[in-house]
């Protein structure tokens, strides 16, 4: 089993805050990520494929393809963003680095077929570093 | 239990057929196919598998380890052109791919299962081309 794992960056920032909590319940539930204004974080997106090596080019995918999906799909939008305010599917969704996983693997899923075609690689895990510290898989 | 050793060599490749054109090439591999070569500071992540020995507590003394990924991987590879020096680059091609799968077939006979006290075997290869892109290869063994 062959699997690459290509890693790309975004600067974005994010407020903490779940609607339907008391502004007491989230101060305490998400601390100083509550903030009013939100704050941000140089965010690494890794993405994770698997396939067979291409016997004739050594290769599991086009990276050059991968690179523009995932500026297309993700990176576009998401990079130099107020997460909150500026991706929509996060009106209603707390942006957590969770959550940021898990739309960044549903807009690469929305997008991959068309990408790779039905025998391509195929998605195998989509990784958020936020910081050092804290890593979010889905 | 899993064990995890790392190492690193540099090393410089083509990614390029020499039977296909230049254009094919440059379509397939981009700038990597340059008929000169270019080079990458490769970072080697060897993952084994195995319960530690009731008496040392360890799965595998890594010194042994460290000796082998070295004879096997960093003395060859370690500042040599990929596709002139190291079979069978000279017959694939060495992209991240297939340079992962190369250093797990020279490594998995060491670990087979067959080690004793304890069978240690190889897992996972983890092989960064560079800070943003690596491979992992793995197959059933031993």
């Amino acid at each position: 089993m062959t699997r690459l794992t290509k890693r790309y960056r975004f600067a974005a920032s994010h407020r903490l805050h779940a609607p339907s909590l008391s502004g007491e319940e989230n101060r305490e539930l998400y601390g100083k990520c509550n903030n009013p204004y939100g704050h941000g974080h140089d965010f690494i997106l890794e993405v994770r494929v698997k396939g067979d090596v291409d016997p004739a080019s050594g290769l599991v995918v086009d990276q050059r393809k991968l690179d523009t999906l995932v500026h297309n799909a993700v990176l576009r939008d998401f990079h130099m963003k107020y997460l909150n305010a500026q991706v929509p599917a996060f009106a209603n969704v707390v942006p957590t680095s969770e959550n940021v996983a898990i739309e960044a693997r549903r807009r690469l899923c929305d997008a991959w077929q068309e990408t790779f075609g039905s025998r391509g690689p195929a998605l195998d895990a989509v990784r958020v570093i936020e910081t050092k510290k804290n890593v979010f898989e889905s | 239990m899993l064990i995890t050793r790392k190492a690193e060599f540099s090393a410089s490749h083509v990614t390029a057929r020499p039977d296909w054109s230049a254009e094919r090439n440059a379509e397939v591999y981009g700038e990597a196919a340059n008929e000169h070569g270019h080079g990458h500071n490769y970072q080697l992540e060897v993952t084994l598998s195995g319960e530690p020995d009731p008496v040392t507590g360890m799965v595998l003394d890594l010194k042994e380890l460290k000796q082998i990924l070295e004879r096997e991987v960093i003395l060859p590879f370690d500042h040599h052109h990929l596709n002139r020096e190291v079979p069978p680059f000279d017959q694939i091609v060495p992209t991240t791919e297939n340079v992962a799968r190369e250093i797990w077939r020279r490594l998995a006979p060491h670990f087979d299962g067959s080690t004793p006290p304890s069978p240690v075997r190889l897992h996972n290869v983890r092989l960064w081309e560079t800070e943003d892109v690596y491979v992992d290869y793995s197959e059933e063994n031993g």
